[in-house]
């Protein structure tokens, strides 16, 4: 049986982590996921979990812990934000290398400088491809859920990839909103016991872990990792199902909104994706036919289901949550366009970079994007693919 | 028991295995293989090793020298990587999920440049957080992996490629960090400082008090590296015999706070002993720079002195 | 796990590049790096166990029940010559590869 309960985001993620009951936790405060560990050490002291939290000193040792703890056999998880998980970049990829399926909670907020600590998706962009399994949540609840499914993929024999949970600082982590939990028994089964096939404290199969990996070897070790995050994707689905069968929430790669009959769609991930359907309704008693894919799994990049769902529109907007300073666009922009140039698939198609360093989004903002597909639609021409919403600027 | 260094040798095999492929003559691997062996037969051990000479030229792909676990993960964090498996050790345990019988112990090893350097800060907080590890550094005074970089453990005027002795700047110009104390002050129940000299029993008996001792221990020990250091490979042992009868490398513990020198040289030697055979210190001998020299000797005095009054307090 | 080589297909490596077959360095033989070698003279050693704790390759072996040392290791002696320096009693010296 369900519980209905209004908590946070981070109150969600914490809640998932003591249901977890993972080994270790290792974890440094940042904002805005401080409240994450706070609320785990607390389950640690009074005696709610088996857990060793291990109060480091940095983020990178908080990384550097979790990475020990998982070789050694352990579950092992942590949370950050921005900088935080940019001082762990370095073990970022060494946990993905040394093949750690290590669960970390991220509570987007904008990388600096200049500092500042409210939400953009700077911070999960810039580790986008370090190896990492990467998944997207819209609010608490997809915070809970996929959290309490992230082990099961990550440990899954096939993947053994670590794996990220993202939701919005502040506009999720600290917004109470209703949620269903499950009970402290079902989610146990559900999640299931770790059992590594090699490990550190197996006194009986010593092994080394982390070598100098030279020409001879190291691009094949990196090709397996590449082949591991392909897999996860099937994995991801089987996963989802299973959590589906058991909770009665869905979860595929991606949401569509309104998507299968819309002629003009907006792509985005986390919480833009309320507001975008808040917005959608309204166009939609309109006569406008406009829909939403609300990615889910960003990575693995799921290219060819995303060139599917999108090839029958007229038009489609991308919106990054950070700029990628490149003068060609964002993050899951490019993707996307690279992902339909592949599939063969031709959408006219513009990007909005928006709600950097936690700028508010509006609805008025996402009318405005539907307003300028529309556009796009009737003079079939995409001026200048690369804009940005929200944004001061000189009248020209 | 008293220390046998024949039955030490001949009963409990090497943990730490030939075929790894640091220099001829480097230091460390006498060190390694003595902590290692300070291990009772029947304990297993999970060591973490920062980046660094002994990592690199002891784990390569598919290759590992280490009879125990073994974990390598970057230059600055080998103390909370291993602060990491201790947790997770504490925490199976705790759960039942590690058989009740068998004990593991948590070992580092890191150079100067990954233990007072760019690992400062993990050591630190590693050390803080009171895991149940020994973390070892073996200090051989410069970045000897990447080419012989000063570190601050590298002692003052000696040439290192980025200390150079030049015509302006005769080497390096600062003098050398103390991590013992560093460590000391941490106020761990276990600190000493040692060396491979004589028939190993001062590096064996800190070895295994730092093992042996519950709670987070560190161990410096000085490894002379031939290249680095600019003597002939054949030279170990003595220019280990020469840091020590010269004061330059004084040998002590510091148990729960309490000071303890475990060496006093009967006949304290003079600091050139030690320098001369080494070529990042040949400027020091040319004419003209006697005061180099005298320098040297004064701060080997004080540190000396500081230390002897230490434990006279204590 | 030694069976790895530089032409192991990717399927075939373990991941990560962890090993689990602690201690297979052995199978590596670092002998061919000496120039030098030591030549041990067994009737003036007096076994007083000097030189095989300082032997950087753990090429000396010592007997499991007499306690005594014995030839080198080969396979892994380096040629550093440290051994030969630490001895007392000339019972080791350092002579030309190859001689």
């Amino acid at each position: 049986m369900s519980i209905r309960e209004r908590l946070s985001g981070n109150e969600a993620a914490a809640t998932a982590m003591k249901q977890i009951n993972p080994d270790v936790v290792a974890a440094f405060p940042i904002t805005p996921s401080t409240e994450i560990p706070q609320y785990f050490s607390t389950f640690v002291d009074n005696g709610v979990v088996d857990t060793e939290f291990v109060a480091v000193e940095s983020e990178h040792s908080a990384m550097s812990a979790c990475i020990g703890a998982e070789a050694a056999g352990a579950r092992a998880m942590t949370a950050t934000s921005a900088n935080g998980l940019s001082l762990m970049w370095e073990m970022i990829y060494i946990a993905s290398s040394l093949r750690l399926p290590i669960v970390l909670s991220l509570v987007n907020r904008a990388v600096s400088g200049p500092l500042n600590i409210h939400c953009d998706h700077s911070d999960a962009m810039g580790v986008r491809d370090a190896g990492w399994i990467m998944l997207f949540s819209e609010n608490n609840q997809e915070a809970y859920d996929n959290l309490l499914m992230a082990h099961r993929i990550a440990e899954n024999e096939n993947v053994q990839l670590p794996l990220m949970v993202c939701q919005d600082g502040f506009i999720t982590s600290h917004s109470i909103e209703n949620i269903q939990l499950e009970e402290d028994e079902e989610v146990k089964k559900f999640v299931g016991t770790y059992k590594p096939k090699h490990y550190l404290l197996n006194d009986k199969e010593p092994i080394a872990v982390g070598p100098l990996d030279l020409q001879g070897f190291l691009f094949e070790h990196k090709a397996q990792q590449a082949e591991a995050m392909k897999n996860a994707k099937d994995v991801i689905l089987k996963v989802s199902e299973d959590f589906e069968k058991w909770t009665g929430r869905h979860y595929g790669l991606f949401e569509e909104y309104m998507l299968e009959d819309a002629e003009i769609a907006i792509v985005c991930i986390n919480s833009t994706a309320g507001t975008t359907k808040f917005v959608i309704d309204n166009l939609r008693k309109q006569g406008v036919k406009a829909g939403l894919l609300k990615l889910r799994v960003f990575r693995p990049f799921p290219s060819t289901e995303i060139a599917k769902a999108l090839s029958h529109l007229k038009a489609v907007a991308v919106l990054d949550r950070a700029d990628s300073l490149n003068a060609i666009g964002g993050a899951l922009y490019s993707d996307i366009t690279s992902s339909m140039y592949t599939e063969n698939v031709h959408v006219p198609m513009v990007n909005y970079v928006y709600g950097l360093g936690g700028r508010d989004t509006k609805s008025t903002d996402i009318e405005s994007v539907f307003n300028d597909l529309q556009e796009i639609v009737k003079t079939n021409k995409v001026e200048n693919p690369y804009r940005y919403l929200g944004l001061r600027k000189e009248e020209k | 028991m008293a220390y046998n260094l024949k039955e030490v040798v001949a009963k409990k095999p090497s943990r730490f295995t030939e075929g790894h492929r640091m220099c001829a003559g480097c230091g460390a691997p006498p060190v390694a293989r003595m902590v290692m062996r300070a291990l009772k037969e029947e304990d297993h051990a999970v060591v973490a090793v920062a980046t660094g000479c002994m990592e690199v030229s002891t784990f390569i792909y598919p290759y590992t020298s280490w009879t125990d676990s073994f974990i390598h993960t970057a230059f600055e964090c080998a103390g909370a990587t291993l602060s990491g498996a201790e947790a997770a050790y504490v925490s199976m345990k705790k759960q039942g999920k590690l058989p009740k019988d068998k004990n593991t112990k948590f070992i580092a090893f890191g150079g100067d440049g990954g233990t007072y350097d760019i690992g400062l800060q993990s050591l630190s907080g590693a050390m803080e957080r009171h895991h149940d590890m020994v973390y070892v550094c073996y200090d051989n005074g410069a970045y000897m992996n990447t080419g012989i970089q000063r570190s601050s453990a590298t002692p003052k005027f000696a040439d290192t490629t980025t200390s150079p002795a030049g015509s302006v700047i005769p080497g390096k110009m600062q003098s050398r960090k103390d991590l013992t104390e560093i460590m000391a002050s941490h106020h761990l129940p276990y600190v000493a400082q040692t060396i491979a000299v004589n028939n190993f029993k001062d590096l064996y008996e800190k070895s295994e008090k730092a093992i042996y001792t519950e709670g987070p221990c560190f161990l410096n020990v000085l490894s002379p590296c031939p290249r680095g250091w600019g003597y002939p490979t054949d030279m170990l042992m003595q220019i280990n015999k020469l840091a020590v009868d010269t004061c330059y490398w004084p040998l002590y513990e510091v148990v729960d706070g309490k000071y303890k020198i475990t060496y006093k040289p009967a006949k304290k030697l003079p600091i050139e002993e030690f320098l001369k055979p080494q070529k990042r210190f040949k400027h020091m001998f040319k004419p003209g720079n006697e005061w180099m020299i005298e320098e040297f000797q004064k701060e080997v005095d004080r540190r000396w002195q500081e230390l002897l009054d230490l434990e006279s307090i204590s | 796990m030694t069976n790895i080589n530089s032409s192991t297909p990717m399927e075939k490596l373990t991941i990560g590049g962890d090993i689990y077959e602690a201690g297979n360095a052995r199978d590596f033989k670092t002998g061919d790096w000496r120039s030098i070698r030591p030549v041990f003279n067994v009737e003036k050693c007096k076994q007083c166990g000097l030189c095989f704790p300082v032997c950087p390759e753990n090429a000396i072996p010592v007997g499991k029940e007499d306690l005594k040392r014995k030839d080198f290791n080969y396979d892994y002696c380096k040629g550093c010559g440290v051994c030969a320096k630490v001895c007392p009693f000339g019972a080791i010296t350092m002579v030309e590869e190859g001689e």
